[in-house]
C-alpha cells in the first residue's frame, strides 16, 4: 500500500504513485480477545487505534451465551438454581440469592430468621470471594503478580468454606426457595469467625498494601477512565462502578432484603470515578463485608433453616423416611415441583458487581413463564467506548479489570 | 506535597516497603500443597463422582422410583426398570452421562433410599469420552469401592439432612 492508501499499479516500466501533499494514515483496527488472558473470559473488543491511542472500542459479546433464560422456562423452579450459580461463576451464591428471593416474593413465603441470616452471611462471604478475585486480577492486569497469588490463598479458604456448607467449592446450589439447603456444620461458623479475625485481615491488608501506595499502580490507574456522576447515572451503572463515581447507591441500604436492614455497615464512595477509586471502593467493601459477617455471627438465632411450608420446601430426610405424608411431599416436590401463583415480579439484589435483577413472570404452573435476567456487566460494558476513548491501549486492560466483568453473567 | 511524602517518593519508600514484605513472605511456609501426594481435606458433604450403593446383605438399594431421573436438571440420568424374577422392582438400566452432569447433588437429595450418592472421589479423569458414560455396573462398582467412606460421610452429615 502506498501512503495514500491506494494500491500501486504497475503501468509498464515505472510504477505510478499519486503522492498527495497530505499523507493520510489509516487507523489500525485490532481484535482484543476473545482468546486474550486480559479479556476476562470471552470478550472480543474491536479496538480502533491511532498509534497507541484508543479511538473507538466496540465490545462484541455473546460468545458465552447459553440460553439460561430460555432454559428456566423449561424447568421447575428448583431445577434452575444450579444454573444461576453458573451465571456469575465468581459469586455464585449472590446469583442464587436473587432468584430465590424472586420466587419467594411471588409465593409470599415467609423465611425463617436463621435462614435469612445464613443467606446474608454467605452472600457477604461470596462478595469477599468475588472482590478478592477481582482485586487480584485487576492488579495483575496492570502488571503485578504477587497480590493475586496471596489473594488466591484466601479464595482457596473460601472455597473450602463453601464446600463444607454446600458440598461444592463453586457451584453451591445452597440457597433454596424458603431458606437454605442444609444447616451449616457446627464448627464451620467458628472457623469462619477465626478466619475473619486472623487470616483475612492479615493476608488481605498485606496484599493490598503492596499496591495501594505503589507509584506504578497509581500511574496505571489514577485518572484512567474517569466517569462523572452524570455519566454514571446516564449509562446505568451500579455497584462499585457507580459508588466509585461518588454516588452512594447500594441496594442493601436503599431496598434491604433478608436481614440487611439489621446490619450496620458503611457504603464506601469514590471521589474521582477513576479506576483507582473503583479498586479502593472494592477494597473497602471487603472490610465492610467482613463487618457484616461478624454481626451475622453475633446475632444469628437458632431455629429452622428453611420454611416449614411443605408445599414448597421438602421435608427433612429423617421425617421423609418415617411419615407417609412427608414422603408424598418429597415425591411431589422432587418431580413436579411447587406451583407459583400467577404474577410478575422484579427483584434486584446488590451482587458484588452491581445490581443483579431477575424479572419473572409466573403463570401459575410449576415453571416460570418468562425469566429475564438483568446482568450487571452489560451496562458497564456498553460504557467501555466512552471510558477508553483517548486512553492508551494498555489502559484498556486496566479499565476492563476495574469493571469487574464475568461473561457467564453478561452473556447469560 | 508534604516533606514526608517527598522524602518517601525520593527514597522509593513504596518499593522498599513492598520488597521487605515480600521477603518476609518468602520465608513463610508455602501455601501450596504437593498434589497428588498431599490432598485437601474434604467435608462429608462433598459432591464428587456418583455411586450406587448396596444394602449390607449385597442387595442393591435402588428401587427404580426414578426421582433422580425426574429431578436431574441436566437430564443426564436414564433409568429403565422392570420386575425381577423374584417380583421386586429393580432397574435394568441405570446410566449417568457424566459429561452432562452438573454436580448439583439433586439426585442424592431426591433418592428416598440413599441409593444414588455423590462420593468423595474427584479423580476419575479418563482418556476417552465414552468412558464417562457410566452404566449401572460402573456405578455399583463405585459404590462397592467407596462404601466405607460413603457410610461415614452419611453418618457424619445425618444430623443436618
Amino acid at each position: 500500500m502506498s501512503t495514500t492508501g491506494e494500491i500501486l499499479v504497475d503501468k509498464g516500466d515505472i510504477a505510478v504513485a499519486q503522492v498527495e501533499d497530505e499523507v493520510r494514515i489509516q487507523n489500525y483496527t485490532i481484535n482484543f480477545g476473545p482468546q486474550h488472558p486480559a479479556a476476562h473470559g470471552v470478550l472480543r473488543l474491536v479496538l480502533e487505534l491511532d498509534g497507541e491511542v484508543v479511538e473507538r472500542v466496540d465490545p462484541h459479546v455473546g460468545l458465552l451465551h447459553r440460553g439460561t433464560e430460555k432454559f428456566c422456562e423449561q424447568k421447575p423452579y428448583l431445577q434452575s438454581i444450579p444454573y444461576f450459580d453458573r451465571l456469575d461463576y465468581v459469586s455464585p451464591m449472590c446469583m442464587e440469592h436473587t432468584f430465590v428471593l424472586s420466587i419467594e416474593k411471588l409465593l409470599g413465603l415467609e423465611v425463617p430468621l436463621r435462614a435469612q441470616y445464613l443467606r446474608v452471611f454467605f452472600a457477604e462471604l461470596t462478595r469477599i470471594s468475588n472482590h478478592l478475585l477481582n482485586l487480584g486480577s485487576h492488579v495483575m492486569d496492570v502488571g503485578a503478580m504477587t497480590p493475586n497469588l496471596w489473594l488466591f490463598e484466601l479464595r482457596e479458604d473460601i472455597s473450602l468454606f463453601y464446600e463444607r456448607a454446600s458440598g461444592a467449592r463453586m457451584h453451591a446450589a445452597y440457597f433454596r426457595p424458603g431458606g437454605v439447603h442444609q444447616d451449616v456444620p457446627l464448627k464451620l461458623l467458628t472457623d469462619i469467625a477465626d478466619w475473619l479475625d486472623t487470616r483475612l485481615p492479615r493476608i488481605f491488608e498485606d496484599a493490598i498494601s503492596l499496591v495501594a501506595d505503589n507509584r506504578i499502580f497509581k500511574g496505571r490507574n489514577v485518572d484512567i477512565a474517569t466517569v462523572s456522576k452524570a455519566d454514571a447515572l446516564a449509562w446505568g451503572f451500579s455497584g462499585p462502578m457507580i459508588r466509585a463515581a461518588g454516588i452512594s447507591w447500594d441496594l442493601r441500604k436503599s431496598q434491604p432484603y433478608d436481614v440487611y436492614d439489621r446490619m450496620e455497615f458503611d457504603v464506601p464512595v469514590g471521589t474521582r470515578g477513576d479506576c483507582y477509586d473503583r479498586f479502593m471502593v472494592r477494597v473497602e467493601e471487603v472490610r465492610q463485608s467482613a463487618r457484616i459477617m461478624r454481626q451475622c455471627l453475633n446475632e444469628m438465632p437458632e431455629g429452622p433453616i428453611a420454611s416449614l411450608d411443605r408445599k414448597v420446601v421438602p421435608p427433612k430426610r429423617g421425617e421423609m423416611k418415617q411419615s407417609m405424608e412427608a414422603l408424598i411431599h418429597h415425591f411431589k416436590l422432587y418431580t413436579e415441583g411447587f406451583h407459583v401463583p400467577a404474577g410478575e415480579v422484579y427483584v434486584a439484589t446488590e451482587s458484588p458487581k452491581g445490581e443483579f435483577g431477575v424479572y419473572m413472570v409466573a403463570d401459575g404452573s410449576n415453571k416460570p413463564y418468562r425469566v429475564k435476567i438483568r446482568p450487571t456487566a452489560f451496562s458497564h460494558l456498553q460504557a467501555m467506548d466512552f471510558m477508553c476513548r483517548g486512553h492508551m491501549l494498555a489502559d484498556v486492560t486496566a479499565v476492563l479489570g476495574a469493571i469487574d466483568i464475568v461473561f457467564g453473567e453478561c452473556d447469560r | 506535597m508534604s516533606i514526608a511524602s517527598t522524602i518517601k517518593a525520593f527514597t522509593l519508600w513504596d518499593f522498599v516497603k513492598a520488597h521487605a514484605l515480600t521477603l518476609k513472605y518468602f520465608f513463610k511456609p508455602k501455601a501450596t500443597i504437593n498434589y497428588p501426594f498431599e490432598k485437601q481435606a474434604l467435608s462429608p458433604r462433598f459432591r464428587g463422582e456418583h455411586a450406587l450403593r448396596r444394602y449390607p446383605n449385597g442387595e442393591e438399594r435402588c428401587i427404580a422410583c426414578k426421582l433422580c431421573e425426574a429431578v436431574c436438571p441436566a437430564m443426564c440420568i436414564v433409568i429403565e426398570a422392570e420386575p425381577r424374577e423374584d417380583g421386586s422392582r429393580r432397574t435394568t438400566r441405570y446410566d449417568i452421562d457424566m459429561t452432562k452432569c452438573i454436580f448439583c447433588g439433586y439426585c442424592q437429595e431426591a433418592c428416598p433410599v440413599d441409593a444414588i450418592v455423590m462420593g468423595p472421589n474427584y479423580e476419575y479423569s479418563v482418556e476417552t469420552r465414552e468412558e464417562l458414560f457410566y452404566d449401572k455396573q460402573k456405578l455399583l462398582d463405585n459404590g462397592d469401592r467407596w462404601e466405607t467412606v460413603l457410610q461415614a460421610n452419611i453418618a457424619a452429615d445425618a444430623q443436618y439432612r
